[in-house]
Order: structure tokens, then sequence, then C-alpha cells
């Protein structure tokens, strides 16, 4: 029989579609794993509503899912209960090391200008923090472009939502 | 239909046209970075539509492709503010900056709402909504003195009001600092409408049935 370890161990090997650096665990978008007998149900909560990975991701899980020979039921919860807040703290290091920096904590009352345009964003390249905002929005919904001014290597931003 | 799933296809319907209209800019706005900010701002659009017709299609007992692209063009409820095709920077930043502000005062009465489904989404879309009200601002300000936005804003400023129930104007013309004024109400297609849906639907329409 499946337990709920052993499914939670199989959805951390799936990759994110987009950003296959960080599994779907790592992103902190699978709520909860329940198994009764052979059935598993898992809640997944989106990233961004507009992600055209979320059929991808769903597909994924199933499809893994199945090969524990459990029958999968994928929820689809589209509710505010996923934020950056819960990509794990392994996620955030996985993102950094390859060229994304990572979320910053998301605060009470949301995104700011100032805060965006402010310099306490890290270069995850270099470290720096003389980097500017080039554009709230970016190549996928969930990232901004900022300019790494010490070592002049534009970087992806992982928006906090 | 209930009231429910009426309310819901407004706002889908606002949606994902006005994400339709976006997506229009994508690859001729004035720059680049335009470019993929109204190309993105179109996606999240877009997803918010499908979120929202999911919601509505299972009261309906239909789908929410069913919902955004096999209905007659009288069945759309959108407002008449987004289905202006708005070919020129002053008119775009302008709805850009009505719609937005408009938007978040429906969302922010939506999260308050005793149907924690619709709650829940509501208050998911506005952690998004968030990114297009700073670019939306952040646009309005610097054009704020230039006299073709002015015009803009005065001449799409009827059509705003006509996005929100009346009990939520009041709000919206204090936010903007405009005067209330009478509304342009959702009343039936536009050509603008009949013309995109005509354009949007043409691929699904080649091929009834398919599996895309």
């Amino acid at each position: 029989m499946v337990t709920a370890d052993a499914v939670w161990e199989a959805l951390a090997e799936i990759p994110d579609p987009e950003i296959p650096v960080i599994s779907l665990v790592d992103l902190g978008v699978i709520r909860s794993v329940d198994v009764s007998r052979d059935q598993v149900r898992v809640e997944f909560t989106p990233t961004f509503l507009g992600c055209p990975a979320l059929e991808v991701m769903r597909d994924a899980m199933a499809a893994r899912i199945g090969e524990l020979g459990a029958d999968a039921q994928i929820d689809v919860i589209s509710d505010d209960s996923w934020s950056t807040d819960r990509i794990t703290p392994e996620g955030r290091e996985k993102l950094r090391a390859c060229g994304f920096a990572p979320p910053a904590p998301r605060e009470v009352g949301g995104p700011q200008l100032v805060q965006l345009q402010s310099n306490a964003f890290r270069c995850p390249y270099c470290g720096s923090q003389d980097t500017t905002l080039e554009n709230i929005f970016g190549p996928t919904p969930c990232r901004s472009v900022r300019y790494c001014r010490s070592c002049k290597q534009p970087f992806e931003q992982f928006k906090t939502i | 239909m209930s009231e429910r799933s009426d309310r819901l296809l407004e706002l889908a319907d606002d949606e994902l046209i006005l994400g339709w209209r976006n997506s229009e800019w994508t690859g001729i706005a004035p720059f680049l970075e335009e470019d993929v900010a109204f190309s993105s701002i179109a996606q999240n659009e877009i997803g918010h539509a499908r979120a929202l017709y999911e919601l509505a299609a299972a009261d309906l007992g239909t789908t929410a492709d069913e919902l955004a692209f096999d209905r007659e063009p009288s069945e759309y409820r959108s407002a008449p503010l987004v289905e202006q095709r708005r070919m020129d920077w002053a008119h775009t930043i302008a709805r850009h900056y009505l719609y937005e502000t408009a938007d978040e005062i429906r969302l922010a009465a939506l999260k308050e709402s005793d149907d924690a489904e619709v709650a829940g989404l509501a208050a998911k879309m506005d952690r998004e909504e968030q990114y297009h009200r700073l670019h939306a601002r952040m646009w309005a300000d610097r054009l704020r003195d230039e006299p073709r936005f002015r015009e803009a804003l005065d001449e799409l400023w009827p059509f705003a009001l006509g996005v929100l129930p009346p009990e939520q104007r009041a709000t919206l013309a204090e936010r903007v600092d405009l005067t209330e004024t009478q509304a342009v109400e959702r009343n039936g297609p536009s050509d603008e409408l009949r013309a995109l849906l005509e354009e949007m639907t043409i691929v699904r329409r080649s091929v009834p049935g398919a599996a895309w």
C-alpha cells in the first residue's frame, strides 16, 4: 500500500516545468496529500492563475502517483493559500544558485514600487545590492527583471506574492 | 442562471476581453519593456478569467472553454470599457489605470464575500493584481500632466464607472480624483466586441469539437 511519505518523496522529484532546478515540493505548491487505500488525493495551489505550466504539473503528479500503483485525484485549489513565503529554504537556495534571485519575504500590505526600486535586492551572481528594477514584468508571470550595476549582469527576480 | 454565475461571468468576461486587448500590444508596444509588461498582464488577466469561468461552469454544468469561446456575442457581459480597441498609448494607459483601480475596489468587496470559493479566488487574484496596479500607477504618474493622457482619462471615465456596480462608483471617483457622472452601463455587445470574438474564436470554430 502507498504511504503519504512515499507520495511526498515522489512529488519532490517532479521539477517545475519552467524552472526545472526546483521541485514542486520546494515550490510549496502541494498543500496536502491524503492517502486512503489506493486512492491519493493531492491539493495543489497554482503559483499564478495564468501559469501555462498548470496542466503539465497536474499531469506529471498524476502520472508519478500512478507509477506508485495508486489512483490520483489532483484538486487545484484557487485561493490565496499559496504565497512565495511557502517556497522552502532549499528551494530558495536552488533558485539563487541558478541565477534567479529568490522572492523577498511577503510583507503586510503587499509590494510597493519604492521598495522594488530600492536596493533591497541582491544580485544572485555577485551578491551586490547595487541592483535596479528594469521591469516589474518578466518572461513568466512570476518573475521581474533587474540589473546588477556591480557585475553588469541582468537577472530575474522571483516576484513576491 | 443564478445571481452568482451572472456576477462571475461579468468579471470573467471583463478579464478575458481586457486580457485580449492587452495582448494586442504583444510585439508592437512602444518599447520592449512594455511589450513584456502588457503581454504578462494579459496572461494574468486571461488566467483570472479561466479560474472565474471554472467556478461559473461548475454551477452551470458546462466548461470554462465553452463559456469563454462558444457563447453568442449577445451572451457576453463585459463592460464597454474593455471592449474598445484602443491602439494608442494615452488611451491604453488611461484604460489600464482606470480599470485596475476599479478592479481593486471590486476585488476588495469580493474578498469579504460569504461565498468562500469566491472570496478565496478574489484574494488570489488580488495578489497578482497588485503588480498591475503598481505598473498602472507608475504610468499614470508619469503621464499625469500630458494633455493627451488627460483627454483620454476624461473620455474613458464614464466607461470606467460602468465596470462597477452603482454602490462602488463613488469610491472609484474618489480614488482617481474625477467627478462621478452618468456611467456607460453593460448593455449588449458593441461592434468592437463582435469583431474581437470573431477573431478570438476563429481557430476553435475551424475544427469544432477538436481537443487542443
